[in-house]
């Protein structure tokens, strides 16, 4: 990294540029807001979508501009590579896609909307810096700037106390999880001397394996455990998910999670690399009580965003697989296994983003939320349904579909392991997939084969429907075109410098 | 290394204890304010834990990190006691039990 400018007195602008445009726009909306009145209000959405454009578009440019090398601020505390780039771009994508979610929903929900706006993206703001950030401090401090807005957009519909006993149980873990963290971050820093990412695996390397530095290993991950709502810290998720508006639930659901993974990926594939004997199986173990409790408790599920809500617990175990195959020796191993993840939460983001669009556009006409509530979609609305069918299945894993691929890459990197964990894990993934099938199905049997209770059509509206009709398509399309990411040269770019 | 009049074990026998009272009084007591009051401690035992290793390697990190610390708990705490305080408004009482309206 000696091409980095590593005086912490210049700051490289033009790195921090995707941030900087979103951090204005929302300070705009929050102006904004107090001079409209009324209807008017809706508007600041729009100061917001052009605000993530631009975000978007100089993410672009940094993507031309830097190549194969990168650029940094902060004394590189704040790196803005190859890697980075890719989750600012699937964190922007997803911005977008909430906004739209957002707008009918909060103009018709009339209050907080610019509060609202201002929350949401400085929760994005978060997601982007964590990315970036190469520090144990710029960790922290990006990852607690992703929750404590969440906790408040959890609890927005104030006046219920659905939404504040989410809100509520979002927080208190959330907090408890961010105070065991650090405990283990101050103790990483008190045994190798350094916050640098980098700096941490050169003196774990050759440091003695002190168990209070392997403790501390394990508190760092459990601080991460929660933000992916991987058991046994995902108690929250399933209330949170219900209490909260689901525009916000979608958001938790998808950026926050893949937030939480952005985050565990850089402290264990950088990081705490040399320790990769003492993370791995525990979090092999994890996945695999992840993806098994949450399948067999979504089975039970007849509230629509609960299912969804479990079902993305067990989606999360098999994102954690990868990291239990993870070894301190095989780069070629460790690097297949960092894609797998990427390629999975890349194909999480697009088809469980649809399945909650799709979810918001019925629950406008029907706000109970429950699975019966589908009843007889596919006569009623039949693009909806084909929409959420396509989703389901892709969640479930059934080809032409985004979601195989996923699976795919992550059963593929369990049996290149070679181990007998690997093939344990492998096996797990199998049979989670055939259970969770069960569920999937039943709620695209629901919408096609029984009889409706209501016969007036759902009507999503232009944004909502743009978003639906735009995910469905991309579901299908990137089932052709996963290779555009598994070819992206130096995706795996921070195992290699790591 | 700088010498210390007080060794570097003792301020993290101090704060691994503050850490470890303020997770059981999180777990055990019931009443929000004193689970949000435990929290404070184990962010407080994390604040000293950082402070002492920064006096023990003689760099600045772990003092520059406490204040992150300290700012981010002063965020939460506000956060936390808005959620708190609404919670109370609604439903008169601010104990964990009785916040048990969602089930599966």
């Amino acid at each position: 990294m000696t091409d980095l400018a590593s005086d912490p007195t210049t700051v490289d602008l033009f790195a921090l540029a995707p941030e900087l445009s979103v951090v204005v726009a929302a300070l705009l909306i929050l102006l904004v807001e107090l001079a409209l009145t009324g209807e008017r209000k809706r508007y600041v959405n729009l100061i917001g979508l052009v605000g993530v454009v631009a975000a978007l578009a100089f993410t672009v440019a940094l993507w031309a501009d830097i190549g194969d090398g990168a650029r940094a601020a902060f004394g590189n505390a704040f790196v803005v590579d190859a890697y980075a780039l890719l989750f600012k771009g699937l964190f922007l994508s997803v911005a977008l896609f909430v906004l739209l979610l957002s707008y009918r929903y909060f103009s018709e929900f009339r209050t907080y909307q610019g509060e609202y706006y201002v929350l949401l993206l400085g929760s994005f703001v978060g997601m982007m810096l964590m990315v970036s950030a190469r520090d144990l401090v710029m960790l922290f401090v990006a990852l607690e700037l992703v929750s404590i807005p969440g906790f408040v957009m959890a609890g927005l519909r104030k006046f219920d106390l659905r939404s504040n006993e989410g809100a509520l149980k979002f927080f208190v873990m959330g907090v408890l999880s961010a105070a065991i963290l650090l405990f283990g971050m101050s103790v990483v820093y008190g045994v190798t001397g350094t916050t640098d990412l980098a700096g941490i695996a050169v003196a774990l390397e050759t440091g003695e394996r002190l168990p209070l530095l392997l403790a501390a290993v394990l508190f760092v991950i459990v601080g991460f455990g929660f933000k992916i709502s991987a058991v046994p810290f995902h108690f929250w998720a399933p209330d949170t998910y219900q209490g909260s508006p689901v525009p916000v639930t979608a958001f938790l659901s998808v950026a926050s999670k893949a937030a939480g993974f952005a985050g565990l990926l850089q402290v264990t594939f950088v990081a705490f690399a040399p320790l990769a004997d003492v993370w791995a199986p525990v979090l092999g173990v994890l996945a695999i009580l992840t993806m098994s409790l949450g399948n067999l408790l979504a089975l039970q599920q007849t509230n629509v965003v609960r299912l969804l809500a479990y079902s993305s617990i067990a989606h999360a175990g098999y994102m954690l697989v990868p990291f239990g195959v993870a070894t301190a020796t095989d780069a070629a191993l460790n690097s297949d296994a960092f894609r797998a993840v990427l390629i999975y939460l890349i194909a999480y983001a697009v088809m469980n983003s649809g399945a909650f669009a799709a979810v918001t556009a019925v629950t406008r006409s029907q706000p109970s939320r429950l699975v019966a509530d589908y009843a007889g979609l596919g006569r009623r609305s039949p693009g909806l349904a084909a929409a959420l069918s396509i989703f389901l299945l892709s969640l479930g894993g059934v080809p032409p579909l985004v979601g195989i691929w996923a699976k795919f890459f992550v059963f593929s990197v369990a049996v290149e392991a070679g181990t007998a964990f690997g093939l344990v894990l492998a096996a797990a993934v199998v049979l989670n997939t055939v259970v969770a099938m069960f569920y999937y199905l039943a709620v695209v049997r629901t919408m096609w084969m029984d009889e409706p209770t209501v016969e007036e059509p759902v009507a999503p509206g232009k944004a909502l429907g743009f978003a639906v009709g735009g995910l469905a398509v991309l579901t299908v399309v990137l089932f052709l075109g996963i290779g555009v990411f598994t070819d992206v040269a130096g995706v795996s770019t921070l195992v290699a410098s790591g | 290394m700088t010498a210390m009049a007080v060794p570097l074990g003792w301020y993290l026998g101090l704060a691994a204890a503050l850490f470890v009272i303020g997770l059981v009084g999180v777990l055990v007591r019931r009443s929000l304010i004193v689970m949000f009051m435990s929290i404070e401690l184990m962010l407080n035992s994390v604040n000293l834990t950082l402070v002492a290793f920064s006096r023990f390697h003689g760099t600045l990190d772990g003092q520059v990190m406490a204040f992150f610390v300290m700012v981010v708990a002063a965020a939460e705490v506000t956060v936390g006691l808005a959620i708190i305080v609404n919670l109370f408004r609604l439903k008169a009482s601010s104990d964990a039990d009785d916040v048990d309206v969602l089930k599966a």
